[in-house]
């Protein structure tokens, strides 16, 4: 039969299936590129699986695919937290010329940047 | 007691991570969200290198320290033009790490494992294999190393849903005989080639479809890998990660008309066949030089800038903006309109104007900057096409009709500036560019943008 486990699996999937609808509807369509970065950064997850594959020893084979899976999934997490940064560093508000991104992005703000993107409003409209 | 302290690290991981992405919903909290999503990251890999399972770091040490060394370089030194390939590329890797693995627990536990623990393991490797053969091709017709164009045959369609009912028919038989190896491993290569043929039909222009569908796979395969492996963060992310995937292909379809369904069995970017004999463009065109679409711009009171892919392609966005300081010290106001579906990624436009400096103020998307062009002088379509094509709404043939559009001709003037007169990916003839609004300026986007602030300036 199914065992219990697989059952609660299920509706910890389900339950989070509609969290994230909620998160991701409400992602302004300005960042839906970093988003899938951040999402492919997530989903490099799948390293925690992977590291005790690698590190378990069960037999030469296991420890084999399971080195590829750590070196593939610590790609995605590296690369995709880099790149989305990269990305996210980019984006600023009117106003805040100056060249340290950082200052821009925490004095633009708030002076020209309050409730005046225009996408990030139209997403919370909707 | 240990087990315990592991599973508090992942649920607390699990917050920070719907933190982050949280902080996605608006670019002043996006980089403290990221920062977070990071935090959960770190706790959740360093509470899994204390599981006790694990004996030997060695090959842990190594995987991680190559998984750097690859991945580092790959986000820090590519062009921001060419995020739509990285973004294909990593799901690949995702779902290569986790069809392995399940490889791995097929081989180690094989006759041991109960029958609705193989089946989990062979849908596992199967969205696996899939999405990474899947998302290689679609990494090599973004990078242009496979051709764009969209490759059919006879009976395709009728083809992959046999291959997909054949693998779904091996995992239903190791359900019954899990010692069946041979079946496995039939099914695994059946996932990889169902993969790439699953892919093989579409063209370049639905990228943007393809990568946001890609992405749900690939969570879905993480979810999978967490079932697997009882795995709650796994499952967590991986559910987290393909409603994400979901949502934007959603969308998409959408900014494109297509139907979901269509999505969901990949028959997508085969567009219908043009009416024989298409008209060679023939009507006039209004042409104008560099000097008259600068001397046209110079009085313009407010502007709007329409970019697509082509200006993705020439690079020419840092000049955009060039054009666009000199119309601000003239005293316009300057916007820029995006449609969902410009460029080869969701929000692909909007990346390449940060990059190039453009405060996030000025960029539009499309239902509000639609309502902005009655009161606009002067639009200036660079490098778009498609998404100006007033044929989806006039032209009930044609294959774009009834996508919704940016409006362009509702403004006083538009100037489109375009290589040639070269219908666009879709190739679709466009009306807007024999319209009586409308100024061509023909030659490269980048080349033309360096000119035209020149001509400006002076």
């Amino acid at each position: 039969m199914i065992d219990i486990g697989l059952i609660g699996d299920l509706y910890i999937f389900v339950l989070a299936g509609f969290l994230g609808y909620q998160l991701i509807s409400r992602v302004s369509p300005l960042l839906h590129t970093p988003l899938m970065s951040a999402t492919n950064a997530i989903s490099g997850i799948s390293l925690v699986g992977s590291l005790v594959v690698a590190g378990a020893g069960y037999n030469e084979v296991s420890t084999a695919l399971g080195f590829i899976a750590v070196t593939a999934s610590t790609i995605n997490v590296v690369g995709g937290f880099l790149i989305t940064d990269r990305i996210l560093k980019m984006f600023r508000p009117a106003g805040g010329d100056g060249r340290s991104p950082k200052g821009a992005a925490s004095g633009g703000a708030g002076s020209a940047g309050d409730g005046r993107s225009p996408q990030g409003a139209a997403s919370k409209g909707k | 007691m240990q087990r315990n302290l592991l599973q508090l690290c992942y649920l607390l991981s699990a917050i920070l991570f719907i933190m982050g992405l949280r902080g996605l919903s608006h670019p002043r909290t996006a980089r403290r969200g990221m920062f977070l999503a990071e935090l959960g990251m770190l706790l959740a890999i360093i509470g899994s290198l204390l599981h006790h399972d694990i004996i030997d770091y060695k090959w842990i040490a190594a995987g991680l320290v190559l998984g750097t060394l690859i991945g580092a370089p790959l986000a820090i030194w590519i062009p921001m033009t060419a995020v739509p390939q990285r973004t294909a590329l990593s799901h690949s890797f995702g779902a290569l790490a986790a069809s392995l693995i399940g490889i791995s627990e097929y081989y180690r536990h094989g006759a041991a494992l109960g029958s609705v623990r193989v089946g989990v393991i062979g849908i596992e490797v199967m969205l696996g294999s899939l999405t990474f053969t899947g998302s290689l091709m679609a990494a090599g017709k973004l990078q242009g190393i496979i051709g764009g164009f969209p490759i059919t045959f006879r009976g395709q369609n009728f083809f992959n849903l046999s291959l997909l009912g054949g693998m779904l028919a091996l995992i239903v038989a190791l359900m019954f005989i899990p010692t069946a190896t041979t079946a496995f491993y039939s099914m695994v290569g059946l996932a990889l080639f169902f993969g790439i043929l699953l892919i093989l039909p579409i063209g370049a222009a639905d990228m943007p479809v393809v990568i946001a569908l890609l992405n749900s796979y690939a969570g879905l395969t993480d979810a999978a890998m967490g079932f697997m492996l009882d795995n709650k963060i796994q499952i967590i992310t991986g559910s987290l990660d393909g409603s994400s995937g979901l949502i934007l292909s959603i969308l998409m379809c959408r900014a494109m008309n297509r139907s979901i369904t269509n999505v969901l069995f990949g028959a997508f970017g085969k567009v219908q066949e043009r009416p024989a004999g298409h008209q060679e463009s023939t009507k006039p065109v209004r042409q104008v030089s560099i000097e008259e679409a600068a001397e046209i711009l110079g009085t313009a009171r407010s502007v709007v800038f329409v970019p697509g892919y082509g200006m993705a392609v020439s690079q020419a966005q840092h000049r955009v903006k060039e054009v666009a300081d000199v119309l601000k010290s003239k005293g316009a106001q300057v916007r820029y309109g995006i449609h969902p579906v410009a460029g080869r990624m969701p929000g692909h436009m909007n990346v390449l104007l940060a990059e190039a400096n453009v405060p996030y103020d000025e960029l539009y998307d499309m239902d509000q900057i639609n309502s902005l062009f009655p009161e606009t002088d002067v639009v200036l379509v660079v490098g778009a096409n498609d998404v100006v094509n007033p044929a989806a709404k006039r032209t009930p043939g044609s294959p774009i009709y009834g996508m919704p559009i940016l409006e362009v001709e509702k403004a006083r003037i538009v100037i489109v500036s375009k290589r040639s007169l070269n219908p666009g990916f879709a190739g679709i003839d466009n009306e807007l560019y024999y319209g009586d609004k409308t100024l061509m300026l023909f030659g490269d986007a980048k080349d033309t943008m360096m000119k035209l602030a020149a001509a400006l300036k002076s």
